[in-house]
């Protein structure tokens, strides 16, 4: 297998030390069919060892190794060298603080996957301990997609409005609230339309798209968030008129 | 150093610790749970798992047929007692992963679907598409947002255990985006620090699976059982390692040779079977460890496929056709794509074995009890004996519910009826020596070796000598090579010298925890002489239930290779006999 020689350039910071983030080169010879991931190893193992960065399944489903790859947010297990050019700079995801060097701080969207309330709520009694819950493919299917999130944050890092403001929720945590809604099995969107109510909620969306476009999954958050508002405002007049019984 | 005052640790949150913590959280709410994992908890490897979780089901199947083939497949090495609770037990489990949301995959009917596994006679591995493991472990997570009582530290790098008079009592921690150090004290600790595949070079496992909760545990004095069995999976993508999971043959792939020969039918797993048509327990439905073990003499024999990446055998599935293949697992069909370029619907896809389980782990038992009191393992870091010789794939999943969920409760009750002093000065000094050790290898400021120079020759020497087929000559080699290695290891120096989520100190300390390991399985493969299960000796090719039915157990002795000694495996219905993979046509 052939190699290519790639110019890497990385942002670096450590907070103890440097005033701004900065860039390094690495010159790193690449296997064909390696991903950024694996050049950022060869870095850490070969050249550079205190470079900080994070990974683990390299099979692109634990969701740690997003990144910004030549300006735009990847999973770097999943951006292979054959689709780059001779040279490639890599940075942290947008719209984060940065940790140290290309580890960002996602404080804040985890306590937003909580604020979404992503589990089953229910008002009547779940079925005995050994009986499920039937579920048509057709009710499985209407979910389904959004429970495909493996919580990269690379739609956090590509969302124009997260990024002028942390108020809003966001696509990733709307769309685990959607999840649940559309979940057979629960009984808590209204509880869960309370997070729209406030005024970070899905309002604050301007729907470029930009969440879906960047989503290794295919999980489509902003066609979540649409879908959101509607059951939103139908909501709100609901609650307005006394049809449901069921706000806490 | 801070400290922080718990009721239960848990070291680990992965399926089997975040299993546990809800039930502890269930059982009451005010016991306090530190849950502590060094990755986010949906980072865990759980989330790699792709084939599902074992549990009966359908009317023709039985608890007893299961029971049967975890024991066969264990190759008579699992404790019965503990095999007989978690049939029962499993789907019970399955089912409560159901009502908290897992999206488990159905049938036209509305009921959850079951697909055939290797090694499983009848239909009972419940599945998510192809990413079973990763809905299981999400939906742990989110279900686990709920409990105010599980108070999570993630990122929060776990160093090793506290224990005073032969209990366990808590452990320090290094949270890892400032470099302070923690120390945890608790009334008991639960162990879920998942596997250690990556002491091996080629492996599906995670970054992540280093072995900690292992090593810390053996540090402390606990012994490691049947730290021999290591399972190979048969079908890793070559190069990166990636699973294409069992499921593949499940839905009916067939394995080839160069000359397009189903070679499994000359290893006893034949006659072979229609294309297509899968038959249970025969063929590519034999177990892992007879497959894996076919791709060795067939490698010798010369019939294998040289590719980029060293040699191969070749998975056709282009008999399932498109649909099915995207339907029912189109996260290999994408991975296959991305790292190797093949796509499965028109193409066959070159794979090799590579390291996949560890079915050994900390001595535990039923109750999911070590022998250090107030010390709990559970999950693949464990060694409760479900799997014995061979771990069947889709029993392990089920395993960190069942066994996550007992655990707890004996955690639970354990630290109802064992108070403690909530300042102890010799722990406090302990911890102290704990701290110091590290702060020493951040300073160091001279040395030759390097983390990932010493971590190559590790995974070469376990290839060699404690691989796929092992003897005396090889497992003697690695196990001095080892030695050497954890000596050499001390002039590793750290060039790293930030406080702030230093990955090098890491990578230092996740090597220390890897050569324990290593040294485990090197040592427990040059004892074991006999064959059984994933454990082959080419020079005791028998199985000898005479001398060795029995667990290994490894007992650390600083600056001196391990005590090995036996312990009795439990029957209590199932006399050993013969595993039979010829699909009952003989
Ligand atoms: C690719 C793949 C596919 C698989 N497919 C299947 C399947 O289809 N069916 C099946 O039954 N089994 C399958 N398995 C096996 C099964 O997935 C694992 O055995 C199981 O998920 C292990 O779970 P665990 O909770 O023990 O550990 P993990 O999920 O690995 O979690 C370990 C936890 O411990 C934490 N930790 C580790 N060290 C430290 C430390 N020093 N300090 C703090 N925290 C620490 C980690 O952060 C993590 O949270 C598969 C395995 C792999 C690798
Ligand atoms: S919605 Fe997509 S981009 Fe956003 S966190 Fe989930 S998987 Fe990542």
């Amino acid at each position: 297998m052939g190699t290519r020689q790639i110019e890497l350039e990385v942002m670096r910071y450590n907070p103890e030390k440097d005033e701004a983030p900065w860039f390094q080169q690495y010159s790193v010879p690449c296997e064909e069919d390696w991903a950024i991931l694996d050049a950022l190893i060869y870095v850490k193992d070969n050249l550079d060892s205190t470079l900080s960065y994070r990974w683990s399944c390299h099979m692109m489903v634990c969701g740690s190794c997003g990144m910004t790859v030549n300006g735009e947010p990847h999973l770097t297990c999943k951006t292979f060298i054959r689709d780059l050019p001779d040279k490639v700079r890599v940075e942290p995801l947008e719209n984060f603080p940065i940790e140290r060097d290309l580890v960002v701080v996602l404080d804040d969207v985890m306590q937003k996957l909580q604020l979404a309330k992503p589990y089953i709520i229910r008002k009547d009694d779940p079925p005995p301990e050994d009986e499920e819950y039937p579920q048509s493919r057709a009710a499985l299917k209407k979910f389904k997609q959004y429970t495909m999130c493996i919580n990269c944050m690379l739609c956090y890092s590509a969302c124009p409005q997260y990024g002028l403001s942390n108020d809003f929720i966001g696509p990733a945590a709307l769309s685990l609230a959607h999840r649940y809604n559309l979940d057979s099995r629960d009984q808590g969107k209204a509880q869960r339309l309370d997070i729209l109510a406030d005024h970070d909620g899905v309002w604050e969306c301007s729907f470029v798209g930009a969440c879906s476009e960047a989503c290794p999954k295919n999980v489509d958050p902003a066609a979540a968030i649409q879908q959101m508002k509607v059951d939103g405002t139908m909501e709100w007049w609901k609650q307005k008129f006394g049809l449901t019984g069921d706000k806490p | 150093m801070k400290h922080i005052q718990a009721d239960i640790v848990i070291v680990g949150a992965g399926g089997a610790g975040l299993r546990a913590a809800i039930a502890i959280a269930e059982i009451d709410p005010e016991i306090e749970i530190a849950l502590i994992s060094k990755v986010y908890p949906m980072r865990s490897h759980t989330c790699a798992a792709e084939g599902g979780a074992a549990g009966v089901k359908l009317s023709d199947d039985s608890l007893e047929m299961h029971f049967n083939d975890t024991v066969s497949g264990g190759d008579w090495l699992c404790d019965q007692d503990v095999v007989e609770y978690f049939v029962e037990q499993a789907p019970r489990e399955l089912v409560q992963l159901e009502h908290w949301g897992c999206p488990w995959s159905r049938e036209d009917d509305g009921s959850v679907a079951v697909r055939p596994f290797g090694g499983m006679k009848k239909k009972r591995t419940w599945f998510a598409a192809d990413k079973s493991g990763f809905h299981i472990l999400h939906t742990l997570f989110q279900t686990s947002l709920q409990f105010p009582s599980i108070k999570r530290y993630d990122e929060f790098f776990a160093l090793d255990l506290l224990h005073e008079d032969g209990r366990a009592r808590g452990v320090v921690a290094m949270e890892m985006r400032s470099g302070c150090f923690f120390h945890f004290s608790a009334a008991s600790v639960i162990m879920a620090t998942g596997g250690a595949g990556k002491i091996f070079p080629f492996t599906t496992n995670g970054a992540i699976k280093t072995g900690d909760g292992m090593a810390m545990a053996y540090r402390a004095g606990v012994p490691m059982k049947d730290m021999e069995f290591v399972q190979y999976h048969p079908t890793g993508l070559p190069g990166t390692g990636i699973l294409l999971t069992e499921g593949c043959r499940g839905e009916g792939g067939v394995l080839v040779n160069k000359d397009g020969y189903r070679y499994l039918q000359d290893y006893d797993m034949g006659p072979e079977t229609p294309l297509g048509e899968p038959v249970f327990k025969s063929m590519e439905l034999g177990p892992r460890d007879r497959l894996s073990q076919a791709f060795w003499h067939e490698q010798k024999k010369g019939n294998t496929v040289p590719t980029a990446w060293g040699d191969c055998v070749l998975m056709d599935m282009r008999h399932l056709g498109a649909q099915r293949i995207l339907e029912r697992l189109p996260m290999v069909h994408e991975l296959a794509v991305s790292y190797v370029g093949v796509d499965m619907i028109t193409d066959p896809v070159p794979v090799r074995p590579v390291v996949h389980y560890m079915m050994g782990g900390i001595a535990s038992n039923i109750e999911g009890e070590t022998p250090m009191p107030g010390l709990f393992a559970i999950g693949e870091t464990a060694c409760g004996s479900l799997n014995g010789a061979n771990r069947l794939g889709s029993n392990s999943l089920t395993e960190l519910l069942v066994f996550g969920k007992r655990a707890a409760a004996g955690a639970a009750a354990f630290a109802a009826e064992n108070d403690y002093p909530r300042e102890a000065p010799a722990l406090l000094a302990q911890a102290e020596a704990i701290v110091a050790r590290v702060r020493g290898l951040l300073q160091k400021s001279e040395g030759n070796e390097s983390v990932a120079g010493i971590r190559g020759e590790m995974m070469n020497s376990l290839e060699e000598g404690a691989g796929i087929y092992r003897d005396e000559e090889g497992t003697e080699i690695a196990c001095k090579k080892i030695a050497e290695l954890q000596a050499r290891s001390a002039a590793i120096k750290v060039n790293d010298k930030s406080n702030v989520f230093n990955t090098d100190l890491q990578g230092l300390l996740e090597l220390q925890n890897m050569l324990d390991a290593a040294e485990c399985v090197a040592e427990a493969s040059n004892a074991r002489k006999e064959s059984r299960g994933a454990h082959q000796r080419m020079d005791y090719v028998e199985r000898d239930d005479e001398n060795y039915l029995k667990h290994s157990m490894a007992y650390r002795q600083p600056g001196e290779r391990p005590r090995i000694d036996w312990l009795d495996v439990t029957i209590t219905r199932s006399q050993p006999g013969v595993r039979d993979y010829s699909g009952d046509k003989k």
